[in-house]
């Protein structure tokens, strides 16, 4: 049956994308957005392909090159997170960051280390994101004392919220997303914590997930990752989907230019 | 990078906490490249509130580029000169070549094709 289709999140476009979900934007804003840890620039790619405009910090002199060369949008910055960043107060509507955080965790063996360059920087990105924003991290924890050194450090910053969990029960497509909230606006919603997809099922299956309303590219992409009867399933290829993303912008695009220069596109999920 | 981002970064040496100093860095020995993309009006006036807007008119004249009023006008929605004029100046004008020098502790950051090094030294963080 066609919703027996299993849909494992796990390339870093695909998990970018249910970052900036989770970061719970305004519907139709066009945001400011960071990507900590940017890397050669997929996951910031899709921040600029739902229409935010990003600035991306890499420790990697070479991961930034090849974005660089691939002629990403957002603005590539040399930077080491762990020495805190560089930011104004409250400049940025929001950040993701994807398969980064544990390596602040892991600076030499000694607690120390890691729990000052975690503490510089949860104190600069608290500082550099607008009251009431987020910052959502998809991250490998090692350990719970991993996790906890890192909540410990980023609420001492200020920061509230925990951990979403997407497929549970699934081996392999079990995410970790640490969602923290900076703060409240002045007017703003109450800040809650979303939940986790695939939480009800057994296998992580699609069956037991809601998927947004408005978000057919999910439902797209687990449509291109189901093989026939009895074929094994081909993960999807990131280059490919960020390929098929361009196309269905640019379909968007073309569809939405008659009804006013500046619609704002959907993209607020609904938990 | 665009003036965009050099509006957004301040200097982020340890000690270096005077916001009257840390910024705006001063730009040096800069090489700028247009690059042109769509206008966007909601971005634009999101912007509007983040920006530094002395700063920005400070630096943009330091560039020599012109057409920027001393205030962002009251209503800016209605003044479509000023939002063209805004865009092409913070995200349109990249800076490629040059550097960053901080006013409070003097630390220089580079730019790199278009990539400033933020990075500090032990002594410094
Ligand atoms: C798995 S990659 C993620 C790439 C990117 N987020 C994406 O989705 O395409 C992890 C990145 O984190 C960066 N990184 C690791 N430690 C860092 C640090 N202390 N500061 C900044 N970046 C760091 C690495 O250089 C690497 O590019
Ligand atoms: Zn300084």
């Amino acid at each position: 049956m066609a919703c027996g289709a299993v849909h494992f999140p796990n390339s870093l476009a695909e998990m970018a994308l249910r970052a900036l979900e989770l970061l719970c934007l305004p519907e139709d804003q066009s945001s400011l957005l960071l990507d900590i840890g940017c890397g050669s620039g997929l996951s910031g790619e899709v921040l600029e392909d739902e229409g935010h405009t990003w600035v991306g910090l890499d420790i990697s002199p070479s991961m930034l090159d090849v974005a660089l060369e691939r002629e990403v949008e957002g603005d590539l910055m040399l930077h080491d997170i762990g020495q805190g960043m560089a930011f104004r107060p409250g400049v940025f509507d929001g950040a993701i960051s994807i398969s980064v955080l544990q390596w602040l965790c892991n600076a030499d063996s000694k607690v120390q280390v890691p729990k000052a360059r975690l503490t510089r920087f949860f104190s600069t990105l608290y500082s550099a994101l607008a009251r009431g924003s987020r910052a959502v991290f998809q991250m490998y924890p090692e350990n719970d004392n991993q996790l906890d050194l890192i909540m410990t450090c980023a609420t001492r910053c200020g920061f509230t919220g925990g951990l979403v969990i997407d497929y549970p029960n699934s081996k392999k497509a079990k995410k970790f997303y640490l969602c923290l909230f900076a703060g409240q606006a002045a007017n703003g919603p109450r800040q809650e914590l979303p939940q986790g997809l695939g939480v009800d099922d057994p296998q992580g299956a699609a069956s037991g997930v809601k998927y947004s309303a408005s978000d057919r590219r999910l439902q797209m992409m687990q449509q291109r990752s189901k093989g026939g009867k009895g074929k094994t399933r081909t993960p999807i290829k990131s280059k490919d989907w960020i390929l098929r993303r361009k196309e269905l912008a640019k379909l968007r695009g073309e569809k939405t230019a008659s009804d006013s220069k500046f619609t704002g596109r959907k993209r607020r999920p609904q938990f | 990078m665009r003036l965009l981002t050099h509006n957004m970064l301040q200097c982020h040496v340890k000690k270096c906490t005077d916001p009257a100093l840390n910024f705006p860095l001063q730009l040096q020995d800069i090489e700028l490249e247009q690059v042109e993309t769509e206008e966007n009006e909601d971005l634009l006036l999101n912007l509007i509130n983040k920006v530094d807007y002395n700063a920005l008119t400070t630096t943009a004249a330091q560039l020599g580029l012109v057409g920027l009023p001393n205030a962002i006008p009251k209503d800016p929605q209605a003044d479509p000169a000023f939002m063209t004029r805004l865009h092409e100046v913070l995200l349109e004008t990249n800076i490629t070549q040059g550097k960053m020098a901080c006013r409070g502790c003097g630390h220089v950051y580079t730019i790199k094709d278009g990539i400033p090094n933020m990075l500090l030294a032990e002594h410094e963080i």
